[in-house]
């Protein structure tokens, strides 16, 4: 039973560190440019296609993934300068459609290019096997992602916390006027902000691709997640994502294998089956309910 | 006046019926896009070469194949054949893979009186109380391959066996099918439909330590399933079984080198000797660039059959009971040897082994080990009254 936990435990860690490569650039666009994007997930989806796409062309999974990312950075560059500029002082609701239109335009264009069939990603060879610790195997390849994910929190973390640069996202995040009032370019830091955002979403894309599928319309079912998140850690707060990502992650996948264990002692197995699953899904959005009674601005609000 | 013209129009009717159509139209709708998507093509290609075999003809005259996706939806596959009914009024239907869409396009295909031959989707409904004299399975019914590995995993005498499987009709038909022939102790998962990544349901798995593992995961479920069970380490303690849908060659190209070693079950195999399933296998290759699945089988073998049927009443496709004779006949050459229809209109056949491994060329793939059943009849047949 330990050692089950323990597993789950890794399990739900390497979920919330995916889960955190999304919401943090979904948060910060969010946060600090005040501009609602549905198209988030699909730059995921699009970021994985790319290091899919490359990776087979130069046979390399981490070559593939550089290519890949910085080709998904370039796309966001070319986005923010033709379309969102324009989107900023507009309302959300011309937001929400607006990037609902880019949704729609991703999926089809992607179903044009690669075909509706998933494309196969492959983790390094080297990679696919499993690794002993604490006494039981455990995917190498996941455990990779554990690690990828917590160099680029740590990264992020000093970035935002105590650099320059982090300083005037933090500022612009807390408030925008004022930021621009002490002369700061706000809108060169919107372009960089959403272009790593775009990059992270890439690389989470890429990491998972192996473990998932990259198929048109991954993106949607991963980007309300990642709006759960920023909701229970506070919009525009990169701690706040790191936290919500990480209690998400952890709660769903715990939730997922303990309930249906705990649920079949008592049920028979198809209802403890149904429920159990379902019961863990809802943990997730009762959690939000209660963090927004609780506490309405999220754990960590950024306009504090 | 009136009472004229529908006289001449019930002769110029009879007339037609007495004369031969002048081409044979095929309705078909499959699932060619989406993560099913796997599946409808490798039909659609299979039953396109047995076209091109039949020199682009059923039974001598020129036959015409309309092609529709489904998209895995029952809506839009009801509203596909539909049309194909009742606009381009087509001889036969055929492609469906998915039992729940069988299920809601049957009805009015039956209604239409026009013949469904199944190249996949073999639900028990159709079998037992609601067979009909217009359905037909050319490939089998949905429990028999999971009966199959039943008996198999009870025969190597395991004695406690896990059963993955989708929360929807289908697994619940995989779980029954396998329990009627393996009698030890099982525990059942049921995961979410579409569901790909199964970090918890494999914690759970290694908690439970079980020493076979049967799953039924169609499509891309099944390929995530495999490469999540391997790269974990499960493959060391837990030998894997799984139908031939989970173990053919659209997961083993996903797949790779992880599938070695995993048994299964199938009516077919692209390595069973007869004239006929080499010529199919060979042809396919040169046609498409890969191996045929045993989906791709079935279509083929839709295509043959509808070709002898029409032979047989010479082309005159409208007297629907010289047809259905005709059909119940079988008078192709199956590539998977010889095998009849039941009372049901569904196939009593073989059902064999089948190991994944390499073959003489270095590539993984699936080879025949012997032989599960020998002329073995569905379960729901006794309850089948057909008209």
């Amino acid at each position: 039973m330990t050692q089950l936990v323990l597993e789950q435990a890794l399990n739900g860690l390497q979920f919330g560190l995916m889960l955190f490569l999304l919401a943090a650039g979904l948060t910060l666009v969010f946060g600090i440019m005040d501009c609602i994007n549905l198209a988030h997930g699909s730059l995921y989806m699009v970021g994985a296609y790319f290091v899919a796409a490359a990776a087979q062309a130069a046979d390399s999974f981490w070559l593939g993934l550089g290519a890949g990312i910085a080709g998904t950075a370039v796309l966001g560059l070319l986005l923010e300068l033709s379309l969102f500029r324009q989107l900023y002082r507009r309302d959300h609701l011309s937001q929400v459609l607006a990037t609902f239109a880019l949704i729609l335009i991703a999926n089809e264009s992607v179903r044009l290019i690669w075909g509706p069939a998933p494309l196969l990603l492959n983790p390094p060879a080297a990679l696919s096997g499993p690794v002993e610790i604490a006494g039981f195997f455990y995917p190498a390849y996941r455990l990779v992602i554990i690690g990828v994910g917590l160099v680029v929190a740590a990264l992020l973390y000093l970035l935002v916390a105590k650099s320059r640069v982090g300083m005037w996202v933090r500022a612009g995040a807390s408030n925008r006027e004022m930021t621009e009032a002490l002369g700061i370019n706000v809108r060169g830091l919107f372009t960089a902000v959403f272009v790593f955002g775009a990059a992270l979403c890439a690389l989470a894309g890429g990491l998972l691709g192996p473990l998932l599928a990259v198929q048109v319309g991954m993106g949607e079912s991963v980007l309300i997640l990642a709006f759960v998140v920023i909701i229970i850690g506070g919009i525009g707060s990169i701690r706040g994502a790191l936290v919500g990502a990480l209690i998400v992650g952890t709660v769903d996948t715990l939730g997922r294998a303990l309930l249906p264990t705990l649920l079949r002692a008592t049920l028979p197995a198809d209802a403890a089956a149904t429920l159990g699953p379902a019961l863990a899904s809802i943990l997730i959005y009762l959690l939000m309910a209660a963090i927004l009674f609780f506490k309405p601005q999220g754990l960590f609000p950024a306009r504090a | 006046m009136s009472i004229r013209l529908t006289a001449l129009a019930a002769a110029l009717m009879l007339a037609g019926s007495v004369h031969a159509a002048d081409k044979i139209k095929v309705g078909f709708v499959s699932t060619l896009s989406g993560p099913g998507a796997g599946l409808g093509v490798d039909i659609r290609d299979g039953f396109n070469l047995g076209i091109q075999h039949l020199g682009g003809k059923l039974g001598g005259l020129p036959a015409d194949v309309l092609v529709a996706d489904d998209q895995q939806n029952p809506d839009i596959a009801k509203q596909a054949s539909d049309k194909l009914l009742k606009r381009d009024k087509v001889d036969f239907m055929t492609g469906i893979v998915f039992s729940n869409i069988m299920l809601a396009v049957g009805p009015a295909v039956f209604q239409n009186q026009t013949f469904y031959i199944s190249a996949n989707a073999g639900p028990s409904q159709y079998a037992g109380e609601q067979c009909n004299p217009f359905f037909f399975n050319v490939a089998w019914q949905n429990d028999n391959l999971h009966e199959a590995v039943g008996k198999v995993v009870q025969d190597k005498g395991f004695k406690n066996v896990m059963i993955v499987t989708p929360n929807y009709p289908g697994g619940k038909d995989a779980v029954s099918g396998f329990k009627r022939f393996y009698k030890g102790k099982t525990e059942e998962m049921y995961t979410k439909l579409g569901q790909l990544d199964y970090a918890a349901e494999l914690a759970q798995i290694r908690a439970a330590k079980p020493d076979a593992l049967f799953f039924f995961l169609p499509g891309g479920m099944g390929i995530n399933f495999v490469k999540q069970f391997v790269a974990a380490g499960l493959s060391r303690d837990t030998q894997l079984f799984a139908p031939g849908f989970s173990a053919d060659e659209d997961v083993i190209k996903a797949v790779g080198d992880p599938m070695m070693g995993m048994f299964n079950s199938s009516h077919w195999a692209h390595d069973m000797d007869n004239a006929e399933n080499k010529r199919f296998v060979a042809d396919f290759q040169k046609a498409y660039g890969r191996l045929p699945s045993l989906y791709a089988s079935q279509g083929y073998d839709a295509a043959l059959m509808m070709d002898a049927a029409v032979r047989d009443v010479k082309g005159n496709v409208a007297d629907k009971k010289a047809l259905q004779k005709a059909l119940e006949a079988k008078r192709f050459k199956s590539v998977r040897g010889d095998f009849k229809f039941n009372s049901n209109h569904y196939p009593i056949q073989n059902y064999y082994l089948r190991v994944i491994g390499k073959d003489a060329q270095g590539r993984v793939t699936n080879k025949t080990m012997g032989t599960i059943f020998t002329n073995h009849a569905d379960a729901y047949a006794a309850q089948c009254k057909m008209k």
